[in-house]
């Protein structure tokens, strides 16, 4: 609900630049590589989308041969563009359907890290006082824990799903976002348009709504588009240490761990491809996230 | 300056107490009984050690009481006891610690090898073949998983050239060249990633720092162009690189986590995972602890270098 709250506030101010200049069409002038990187974007979340129609096998079955054995650890060829693995599973369409898990982690958990660290960092930065303190010592402390070290606590305690990565994630998101927030709102609240709203009557929420989050937008944009390939990587990282999505749901991490991990001096492909994958994608997520940060920052578009 | 000093360090103590609050916490959330049936799952026990190991973790006592023994035996270098190996907590991570900080350090002067000298070449000669080619080898750097890396490059070198990492680790003032053999590669894939981003920063930084007046007043002065960059302009630029390494100090550390996975290095990190992995909780707490000291230190120790590097902190 409150989201949607959000969502219909932010849209507000940014409707007047999108009719002079579509944004897209500014993206692929001034930014070509942020423009590729978007269509490599595009057609992930297509894959991941179209999954059982792009796939040539399914990913979960044992795929035997004429004498009814599974065919393990295939080497790439014409039947088997990327081999198979040790259990005679087809490695190019369980990369297929890894782009879902990849996909859904990463958006949903940079979703609720930014909408945390965003609600945060607009109380914190607009009361001050005791709250501010009480905040951001609580910001402190989580950020006194490596991403990864935090995450497999966690995870440890409360289990490995995919639901609790989505939220671990987030939780590793969300501190670093509500100082960024925190900032824009402490040098935006002084402006005169503020003290006008509130010598107007508008009581705190409509201030912080209207008159600040619009500003606060375009760093929070800014956050989670370099925050997407992050939380794809950790998402990685913790399916390879065996405390991601629980197997044998196909993700790219876990792909490259366990058994596959074992058998990789006979089977050098199955490191590869999986990798690469999640290469590809953190880096059209990353050249998407500059071309996004050097459009969106002013300080950045006057140099 | 002194002032400055003692606030920030009262602030990180704070931080830790709430970070060990945390840490608490978060494993009692689990009901009680779960800590006693790890241990049962561990090894067959009889019903006098259940009985001890109840009283041992305190689990009777109320949630306050549990925390401020633990706090006091934590203060006292007691992290408890492993629930699977039952040897005392803080001897095994003391055996580990020497070889996780090695790493971290490691890591971070290959990292600042790599990032200050490019991100100079990076910023003096902008926008030329120099500076595009380092800005994309970073942001390819920096897509690279170190997990991906470190797999990849394990099974590679174990194919081609039947090396594998070497086995038990001696510190660097024992044996520095079995050292360096066994960590140079780890810490060369954990500190490629963190020099991608400070190369990126101290560009930038340096950008900036090249169109303030001062810098102008000195090529005025006819300066040579290479004392402005070292002397005038390279030690303003550090600032925010300096904070950047506060900050990527967590990259470093999980870093250093998944690398000693792979490479079978006998640091903090395998062992948080493995005691992850075993549920062994008094484990999980103290690594963890350690992991969060070392961030709180490294923060407090760059916000003391400001006052190095801004003298302006210096006279506040």
């Amino acid at each position: 609900m409150q989201s949607e709250k959000l969502q219909s506030q932010t849209a507000t101010p940014q409707q007047p630049r999108q009719r002079t200049r579509p944004r897209w069409r500014v993206l692929i002038r001034r930014k070509p590589l942020g423009a590729i990187s978007a269509v490599i974007l595009c057609g992930l979340i297509a894959t991941a989308v179209l999954a059982p129609v792009i796939a040539p096998y399914d990913p979960y079955r044992f795929n035997l041969n004429e004498r009814g054995l599974p065919i393990r650890l295939q080497p790439p060829d014409a039947k088997f563009l990327f081999g198979t693995d040790t259990h005679g599973r087809d490695v190019l369409s369980r990369i297929i359907y890894g782009a879902r898990v990849s996909l859904i982690v990463g958006f949903l958990s940079v979703a609720i890290g930014t909408l945390a660290g965003t609600l945060i960092g607009l109380v914190s930065g607009y009361w001050e006082g005791s709250i501010d303190q009480a905040l951001q010592r609580l910001v402190d402390t989580l950020m006194a824990f490596p991403g990864i070290v935090l995450a497999l606590a966690v995870l440890s305690v409360f289990g490995q799903s995919l639901p609790n990565v989505i939220l671990v994630i987030g939780l590793v998101i969300a501190p670093g976002a509500s100082r960024v927030v925190r900032g824009t709102v402490l040098s935006v609240k002084h402006n005169i348009y503020v003290d006008a709203a509130r010598a107007a009557g508008a009581s705190s929420w409509r201030i912080i709504l209207r008159h600040i989050l619009p500003n606060v937008f375009a760093p929070i944009l800014i956050i989670a588009s370099v925050w997407l390939g992050n939380a794809i990587v950790i998402e990685a990282a913790l399916s390879f240490l065996g405390l991601g999505t629980p197997p044998p749901t196909p993700t790219w991490g876990g792909m490259l761990s366990g058994e596959g991990r074992r058998s990789l001096e006979t089977a050098p492909y199955l490191a590869i491809f999986p990798g690469l994958a999640i290469s590809i994608v953190v880096l059209a997520f990353n050249m998407f996230g500059d071309a996004v940060r050097d459009l969106l920052d002013p300080r950045l578009r006057t140099h | 300056m002194w002032i400055y000093i003692v606030r920030r360090t009262l602030q990180g103590v704070l931080v830790l107490c709430l970070v060990s609050l945390t840490i608490f916490s978060l494993v009692r959330s689990l009901p009680g009984d779960a800590i006693i049936m790890q241990l049962d799952q561990a090894a067959a026990l009889s019903k006098e050690d259940l009985a001890r190991a109840r009283q041992e973790l305190g689990l009777d006592r109320p949630f306050w009481q549990q925390y401020g023994i633990w706090i006091r035996g934590v203060l006292h270098g007691d992290l408890g006891h492993s629930l699977t190996s039952r040897k005392p907590v803080s001897a095994e991570l003391g055996k580990r610690v020497t070889l996780t900080l090695h790493l971290a350090i490691l890591a971070l002067c290959v990292a600042l090898l790599i990032a200050i000298p490019v991100g100079i070449i990076s910023a003096v000669w902008q926008d030329t073949v120099m500076d595009y080619t380092g800005r994309l080898c970073a942001i390819i750097g920096l897509s690279f998983p170190d997990f991906w890396l470190a797999t990849v490059i394990i099974t590679f070198m174990a194919i081609w050239w039947r090396w594998m990492p070497p086995m038990g680790f001696e510190p660097i003032w024992v044996d520095p060249v079995k050292c360096l053999e066994q960590l140079f590669i780890p810490a060369l894939i954990i500190g490629a990633r963190l020099s991608a981003v400070l190369m990126r920063m101290t560009r930038s930084a340096l950008l900036e720092v090249l169109r303030e007046d001062y810098v102008r007043t000195a090529r005025a002065k006819g300066l040579r162009e290479r004392v402005i960059i070292l002397k005038h302009a390279l030690k303003n630029a550090c600032i925010p690189v300096v904070t950047l390494i506060g900050q990527q100090f967590s990259v470093l550390l999980g870093g250093a986590v998944i690398v000693e996975v792979i490479f079978l290095l006998p640091g903090v990190g395998s062992l948080t995972l493995d005691a992850v992995m075993l549920r062994d909780y008094t484990m999980v707490q103290g690594a963890v602890m350690f992991f969060a000291t070392v961030m709180v230190g490294i923060n407090l120790l760059v916000d003391v270098s400001y006052a190095w590097f801004d003298p302006r902190i210096r006279y506040r």
